[in-house]
């Protein structure tokens, strides 16, 4: 992590910040208040990530923060400062080829507007990496800070476990 | 005409217009350093641990602080610990930390229960426990369990430090008794006798939302098998996490029979407020789920107890 040499007392309202973001290095300066979601947003153009509540409800600015599902909307861009993110830009391969969760919610048709899925791809992620074989009944619990207003989530759900049995298989088969 | 506000306001080539208020902000690495922030700044700083709650105050425009201390790189404040007669949590340990960890699942099944119920896994992976606590809503699951363990929190200053019983700490909607300067830097959960019987049962319209109301309760058995203490605490029924007393009278020294267990449903009612009225729930509906809920949570308790030796 990257050490501010600043004097602790100087409060600041704006700031350098660093940040990895889907492995990318980028350095900017940032009022203190720009939202961790209205950064990646505006300054990095990644406009993935999406934007519902703004106060932690609707789960659309989910994010890794360091490899945790976080809101980007409940954090400032200035407390990513030496931190590693990733956004739904960085699930894709780099010939572009779809992650395995992206290819299930394809397959399944677990979106309609889409307008939830990058945030719910990102919790799934987060989900699987810790619980690799859930049940329904997880799944849909961990589903439950995701709100989508299209679907009802019946092939969300699908495409989670369709998503889950894939992501074991190499797994497996080194077993 | 583009309203100057929205001018002044707009960042980066008009893209974002940002939500929180103009603050100041400071990320010290050490407590002393942020002390002498609080103790400078008084009444005009905040401070921002996991953000869950302070956040939205600030998208909302509801806080607007001059200054915001982060303390999220005070590594001094990240840790939790078993101590004689309770675990104590410092200042920046995440709910999600506390809920996966293997000691405490075992040593204080209450509290892992609490927390499982606070919001979403994402808001736990970044929420603490002090912060929590430090918020005060009275519809959140860990202001009301600390209060009904009787549990501690310990406020720091420039000045010195004091330790503070949760039933004095919450003073109403969103307050609590700590002073300008200073800062809560850890909770202190009881842990529950081994014999005792623990249960937590809350009643939300949707998952992860604030519970309408919820109750929980401790309830040790004497070696005759009868109530020796009993902890009754609820949240979501006033304006601050309320600790029921007059419940907890009914049922010591008693069996629980069924007799029991109705007088200390029917008198959990009272411990509704008046004013919990609103577009969610009447007072009327609030008292029979805090009523229901008392039974609920008394009668899984005490099958949770374990039986004394020679217990009839």
């Amino acid at each position: 992590m990257q050490e501010r040499d600043d004097d602790f007392s100087l409060c600041v309202e704006e700031c350098e910040i660093a940040v990895t973001v889907n492995g990318n290095r980028y350095e900017r300066s940032v009022p203190v208040r720009l939202l961790l979601s209205d950064f990646l947003r505006h300054e990095l153009h990644l406009t993935g990530t999406h934007v519902g509540c703004e106060h932690g409800v609707c789960g659309c600015c989910t994010v890794l923060f360091n490899g945790e599902a976080t809101r980007s909307c409940l954090m400032f861009a200035v407390q990513a400062d030496g931190m590693a993110i990733t956004t739904i830009e960085g699930m894709a391969g780099v010939n572009s080829e779809l992650h395995p969760i992206q290819q299930a919610f394809r397959e399944k048709h677990g979106l309609q507007c889409g307008f939830c899925t990058p945030g719910i791809i990102m919790t799934v992620h987060a989900m699987l990496h810790e619980h690799p074989d859930p049940t329904e009944d997880e799944i849909r619990h961990e589903l439950s800070g995701n709100i989508c207003r299209c679907t009802g989530y019946q092939n969300i759900v699908e495409a989670v476990k369709l998503a889950a049995e894939r992501l074991r298989a190499p797994q497996m088969e080194v077993e | 005409m583009i309203p100057s506000l929205l001018l002044e306001e707009t960042y980066l080539e008009g893209s974002a217009i940002m939500k929180p208020p103009r603050f100041h902000y400071c990320s010290p690495r050490i407590l002393d350093e942020a002390l002498t922030l609080l103790d400078q700044y008084g009444e005009d700083i905040k401070v921002l641990a996991g953000g869950q709650s302070f956040v939205p105050l600030l998208n909302m425009r509801l806080a607007a602080p001059a200054y915001i201390v982060d303390i999220n790189h005070i590594s001094e404040l990240h840790y939790f610990e078993t101590e004689d007669g309770y675990l104590a949590i410092g200042a920046i340990a995440r709910q999600r930390q506390i809920e996966r960890s293997l000691l405490v699942q075992e040593k204080h099944p209450l509290l892992i229960e609490a927390i499982k119920h606070i919001g979403h896994m994402q808001i736990r992976n970044r929420g603490t426990v002090v912060g929590s606590i430090a918020h005060a809503d009275p519809a959140a699951e860990l202001p009301a369990l600390l209060t009904c363990l009787n549990g501690e929190v310990l406020a720091q200053s420039m000045h010195g430090e004091r330790v503070i019983k949760a039933e004095e700490f919450f003073t109403g909607y969103l307050t609590t008794s700590l002073e300008a300067g200073e800062m809560l830097t850890e909770v202190r959960f009881p842990w529950i006798s081994p014999q005792a019987g623990w249960s937590f049962i809350e009643f939300a319209r949707r998952s992860g939302d604030y519970a309408l109301v919820g109750a929980m309760a401790v309830l040790t058995p004497a070696l005759d098998d009868t109530c020796m203490s009993a902890n009754i605490a609820y949240l979501g029924v006033a304006g601050s996490p309320m600790r029921a007393h007059g419940v907890e009278k009914i049922l010591v020294g008693t069996k629980l029979d069924a007799q029991t267990l109705e007088d200390a449903a029917g008198a959990a009612r009272d411990i509704v407020s008046d004013d919990m009225q609103d577009v969610h729930a009447t007072v009327e509906y609030r008292r029979e789920l805090a009523s229901e809920m008392t039974r609920r949570v008394l009668k899984q308790a005490w099958e949770r107890r374990e039986r004394q030796e020679g217990a009839q």
